[in-house]
């Protein structure tokens, strides 16, 4: 990792996440050209671009490893996707000089079922809910409560009143299922592409997302690569700068830009702001005292101590999205990382 | 209810494979029993099993982390005289 060291009795600050960007840029190109190149015998990139922080930078980086010609962004907005999302997504194709292939995924989502059974679910719950309600799911925050979180169901009517549900298990499992459509149809058609290029598709994680199981098994999940799964989110911001992407895209807030109400990726997930949770991270990777950790994010020793749990628990949960598939029996003449013999 | 209990985390979370040797005062998203929908499920399994509402205070693991703490905390419910 490129993070600059820290003296142990150095205050915890974002300072301990600066990076070089013209060195990690750098060597995240050669990683791209290397592997797609060399280890997949592919001869370009294909990223789904959302205009978010993570896909943009992801999009610019194979622009300089591949070249704007050999690396094509594919923009996939649905019926919840914010107004905003085609703009931006647009403006950073245009900004690296990549093709951008605009493909609304909607009646493919609408021919799965996607919206049907998710709303099915929905108004089982809350039985007036109608198209014209908003709603999303939120997780409440794991500072100032040892509390379990189980995520509510928040709509809101066109009338701007708003009713909060705590999600039974059947109903949070069927919108998860239902919803996790758009992840998964977004990396088939970028799929499709790289077939028909013989292109490497190249995945947007960003450190925590990657680490928390922030993605969706065969959806965002799936990629050749995820040339910045190493980098914590306050890096590919620093990236994002030195890259030169517009500002509208760098100065955005993370959202997960999949209800129809505006949901941040905080309350969906992580509990706090992605600088606050970047130290977090960081702080119990390296193994720092809880009161250091509690120091630098102005958070309480119980607080910071509540979000090293979670991160654990996170891990532990959401390991099964990590694994490849099993095999039961070994096949030894194949080898590669997908595939694996568990005789333990 | 220790045995209802002990069965629906046996069939729910262990498909069905033996459920022993847990003591009752492990917590059970530490022996990777449950997780956090496991909570959801669990939840729901003792709402509508024992006809309780479990209010978003009692959410905690002093009531719901071991298989002792769900029987006391259920029981006490239960036996509370208050309408649910």
């Amino acid at each position: 990792m490129t993070t600059v060291p820290r003296e142990p009795a150095e205050p915890l600050t974002l300072a301990v996440l600066d990076i070089d960007c013209e060195l990690v840029s750098a060597q995240i190109v050669d990683g791209l050209r290397r592997v797609v190149g060399r280890d997949l015998r592919r001869r370009g990139a294909v990223v789904g671009l959302s205009g978010g922080i993570d896909s943009s930078v992801t999009a610019a980086l194979c622009a300089r490893a591949f070249g704007p010609t050999r690396s094509l962004a594919v923009l996939m907005p649905e019926a919840d996707s914010d107004e905003t999302t085609l703009g931006l997504s647009r403006a950073v194709a245009e900004a690296l000089g990549i093709e951008a292939l605009h493909q609304d995924i909607t009646p493919i989502l609408e021919a799965v079922g996607c919206y049907e059974r998710r709303n099915e679910a929905v108004r089982e719950l809350i039985p007036d809910l109608t198209d014209d309600w908003k709603w999303k799911i939120v997780l409440p925050s794991v500072v100032g409560t040892d509390s379990y979180r189980l995520y509510l169901l928040v709509a809101e009517a066109p009338d701007g009143s708003t009713v909060e549900v705590r999600l039974p298990a059947k109903n949070y499992l069927t919108i998860v299922a239902a919803t996790n459509f758009k992840q998964r149809v977004r990396k088939m058609l970028e799929y499709y592409h790289a077939d028909r290029l013989n292109y490497a598709v190249v995945g947007t994680p960003n450190r925590v997302e990657y680490d928390q199981g922030f993605f969706v098994k065969g959806g965002d999940g799936a990629a050749d690569l995820k040339p910045i799964a190493h980098l914590y989110k306050t890096q590919v911001y620093r990236l994002a700068e030195y890259l030169g992407l517009p500002r509208a895209v760098v100065e955005q807030q993370p959202t997960t830009d999949t209800y129809s109400l505006a949901q941040s990726q905080e309350e969906f997930y992580f509990s706090l702001p992605y600088e606050k949770f970047d130290l977090c991270l960081y702080g119990h990777n390296q193994g720092l005292p809880v009161e250091v950790v509690a120091a630098g994010v102005g958070l309480s020793v119980e607080d910071v101590g509540r979000v090293f749990r979670d991160i654990e628990q996170k891990r532990r949960a959401t390991r099964y999205l990590h694994l490849p598939p099993f095999l039961l029996e070994p096949v030894p003449e194949i080898s590669g990382s997908d595939v694996r013999y568990d005789g333990s | 209810m220790e045995a209802d209990l002990r069965s629906f985390l046996a069939e729910n979370f262990l498909l069905g494979e033996e459920f022993r040797g847990l003591p009752g005062s492990a917590s059970l998203i530490e022996a990777g029993i449950i997780d956090s929908t496991g909570v959801l499920e669990l939840v729901g399994f003792l709402e509508e099993t024992y006809d309780i509402e479990i209010t978003d205070s009692e959410l905690v693991p002093e009531n719901l982390d071991s298989i002792d703490n769900v029987v006391r905390f259920v029981g006490a419910k239960r036996n509370s005289g208050h309408p649910t």
